[in-house]
């Protein structure tokens, strides 16, 4: 009988392409994900050294970080150009680079186009049990759908696109169980929030992250990609969660998923990569899915997480002294006091996107807390980023556009948009941003911004009220 | 790559825990298509302060860096580590970092070096008037005043970081294993080239 193996170590284990002594292992990637912003450095490097892309078939290019959201073409449907000069060079190299290296290319105008974490999903590109790399940290997402996805930076994306592989240190296991029903009010996003302030911003340092339990198994896929996607918030490499039925239907029919006889081999290979009974993690942390309440972040960590019922913490309450003056500088950056309530804490923005979530589910989360209502007086920027051409027009079918647009807030086209600030959706300095991206860090979203994470329903019901503010009080 | 094995000079004694990439490299400052130049946008925020440590005479140009846990957190950009070695700096001091960081360092030339607290503790005293010492082969990193702290690191980050190694052309002498594993991956796995 073989050893039980987990999730993690049968993906690694079918990936190596070639074990050396001192326990790194050269591993084969699946799949490689392209956007404009942290490749050009990468073609320049394969292009000085004469080096060419071993597998375009395995790679797939989409323009997201630094397109702007506002219309790109005219009513005439003409390509409308972009302002920012440097914005607009990077686009200009992956158009180039993509077709030159034979690398399929979905361009800013395509009806697919979108964030590539939304793409990869979405268009089947990404499928379970595969190694998935990207040059943004986010990659983890895709550990939705039970692939080994991980952010990499711009030297190894060259050396993907130049051999396929990446040399790599096995990573130690965690296993983050969450049992239980959650509650009304609370989503995926509450709970990767609520186990990011439970396990900390460097948590999960040096493992991959497998989530479970009945409340991750209830999840659609849209749900656990927001959670696997935040994976790297808790510090880990990558997260994961083993493919089921939910998984496998929402991959049947997409453009690049297998087919047919294909496709049942693939759903058998797939079924046999769940962790085997009596296999081990390095750490296991459980968590009681009653506990989680909508939540918020207070600070500038992703671990600075209170429920939306709780109060600015005091520096001194953290038994940690670098934490005690680490949390001082971030109230002192948030602009904020010990003891205030968050639902007392205003806010002037608001941002519904990022591939956290601008998945079609957290449109509709947000147009169920938004229809009928209009955002507060004292809200004055509030956008909508659907993740990709295909959700918007889905969230246009359905009719969520028009709830938006009729509450205040603006209807975007796709890309990564304030979730970092690279185009021009900014957040201006000393400002607040409810914001269901995932990073609250210093200056994230614009110079001086102060951003407080949330789920799609609590974006909405901040929009509604102009403060933070619990959702429950505005659902049924 | 530049080989690195001693290095000796100031450090400059941030200290501070968490430094994410933000912080290293604005994203504003993502938007080239080259790797050189990026040392000016580095720690732009924290620069902002007409008396910041990096700007002061005694730390320009100081190779050593000097920070609290989880440096290089945040975002996967590589461009924290080119915005580093930009600025001079060629060995970080840290308890801990992010892993794609400590990648990224290497890639680039730069060591990271992992020391417990209390030594980070002792060297953030000492950075503030002399210099400090590195010694990758070694693995030491010593003080004018006799201190000596020894540091793990992986052998084959050490190997590359010693002969300034590029690691694609390592890889390229695996070619056959990985046309092997191509093979066998179709074999077993056909489904698994995208099916359009
Ligand atoms: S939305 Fe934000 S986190 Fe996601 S890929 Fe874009 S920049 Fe990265």
């Amino acid at each position: 009988m073989t050893r039980p193996r987990t999730l993690y170590e049968k993906i690694w284990d079918a990936h190596v392409v070639e074990q050396r002594p001192d326990g790194t292992a050269l591993i084969f990637i699946d799949r490689h994900l392209v956007h404009e912003v942290t490749s050009p450095q990468a073609f320049a490097g394969l292009r000085t050294s004469g080096r060419t892309v071993r597998r375009p078939d395995l790679t797939l290019a989409v323009p997201d970080h630094n397109v702007p959201t506002t219309p790109r073409k005219d009513a005439a449907g003409n390509r409308l150009p972009i302002t920012d000069p440097e914005s607009a060079a990077q686009l200009a190299a992956l158009e180039k680079n993509a077709p030159e290296f034979g690398i399929r290319y979905i361009d800013a105008v395509a009806p697919e186009q979108g964030i590539v974490h939304v793409v990869g999903p979405e268009q089947g590109f990404s499928l379970p049990g595969a190694t998935i790399v990207c040059g943004d940290s986010h990659t983890a997402c895709h550990g939705g759908i039970g692939a080994l996805a991980f952010g990499i930076g711009t030297s190894e994306v060259e050396h993907v696109l130049a051999t396929q592989t990446l040399l790599l240190q096995p990573a130690k296991t965690m296993e983050v169980r969450v049992e239980g029903d959650v509650g009304p009010g609370v989503s995926a996003k509450d709970i990767i929030l609520h186990i990011t302030g439970v396990i900390g911003a460097a948590g999960g340092t040096g493992h991959v992250i497998e989530y479970t339990g009945s409340a991750i198994r209830a999840l659609s896929i849209e749900g656990r990609l927001t959670i696997s996607n935040m994976a790297i918030e808790g510090g880990a490499r990558a997260g994961l969660i083993a493919p089921d039925e939910t998984t496998f239907a929402y991959l049947k029919g997409r453009p690049y998923a297998p087919k047919s006889a294909d496709w049942d081999a693939a759903v058998e290979y797939w079924r046999s990569l769940a962790t085997d009974p009596g296999a081990t993690y390095d750490k296991v942390v459980v968590i009681d899915a009653a506990d989680i309440a909508p939540s918020v972040t207070w600070g500038t960590s992703p671990e600075d997480v209170v429920p939306i019922t709780g109060t600015v913490p005091d520096p001194a309450s953290f038994a940690d002294p670098s934490k005690q003056a680490a949390a001082a500088k971030s109230l002192a950056y948030m602009g904020l006091e010990p003891g205030t309530r968050m639902q007392d804490v205003p806010v002037e923005n608001i941002f519904i996107g990022s591939c956290t979530n601008s998945r079609i589910e957290d449109m509709r989360a947000a147009a169920a807390v938004l229809k009928g209502r209009t955002k507060a007086p004292n809200v004055k920027w509030a956008i909508v980023v659907p993740g990709s051409g295909l959700v918007k027009a889905q969230a246009e079918a359905e009719g969520l556009d028009r709830i938006f647009i009729d509450a205040g807030l603006e209807w975007r086209e796709p890309g990564c948009s304030a979730c970092l600030a690279m185009n021009p959706d900014k957040v201006p300095a000393g400002e607040r941003c409810a914001s269901t991206s995932n990073r609250n860090f210093v200056g994230r979203q614009g110079p001086g911004a102060r951003t407080h994470l949330v789920s799609p329903a609590m974006a909405a019901a901040a929009a509604v009220t102009g403060r933070l503010t619990d959702v429950r009080e505005l659902i049924d | 790559m530049t080989p690195l094995n001693q290095v000796e000079g100031r450090a400059i004694p941030l200290g501070l825990k968490n430094v994410d990439t933000d912080v290293i490299i604005p994203a504003h400052w993502l938007k080239t298509t080259t790797r050189e130049g990026m040392g000016r946008g580095a720690f732009e925020s924290l620069r902002a302060d007409p008396d910041n440590l990096f700007d002061r005479p005694e730390y320009k140009g100081a190779p050593i860096l000097i920070a609290g846990d989880n440096f290089g957190c945040g975002s996967s950009r590589e461009h924290a580590a080119w915005a580093l070695g930009d600025l001079g700096i060629r060995v970080v001091i840290a308890p801990s970092y992010s892993d794609i960081f400590s990648g990224n360092a290497v890639k680039n030339g730069i060591l990271p070096v992992v020391l417990p607290q209390a030594a980070i503790d002792r060297l953030l005293e000492v950075a503030a008037t002399d210099p400090v010492s590195i010694d990758l082969e070694h693995q030491t990193v010593t003080t004018p005043f006799q201190d000596r702290f020894t540091f793990e690191i992986d052998p084959f980050r050490k190997m590359c970081l010693l002969d300034g190694l590029d690691e694609i052309s390592l890889t390229e002498k695996s070619d056959a294993a990985i046309g092997a594993y191509e093979d066998r991956l179709d074999a077993e796995r056909p489904w698994m080239r995208p099916a359009a």
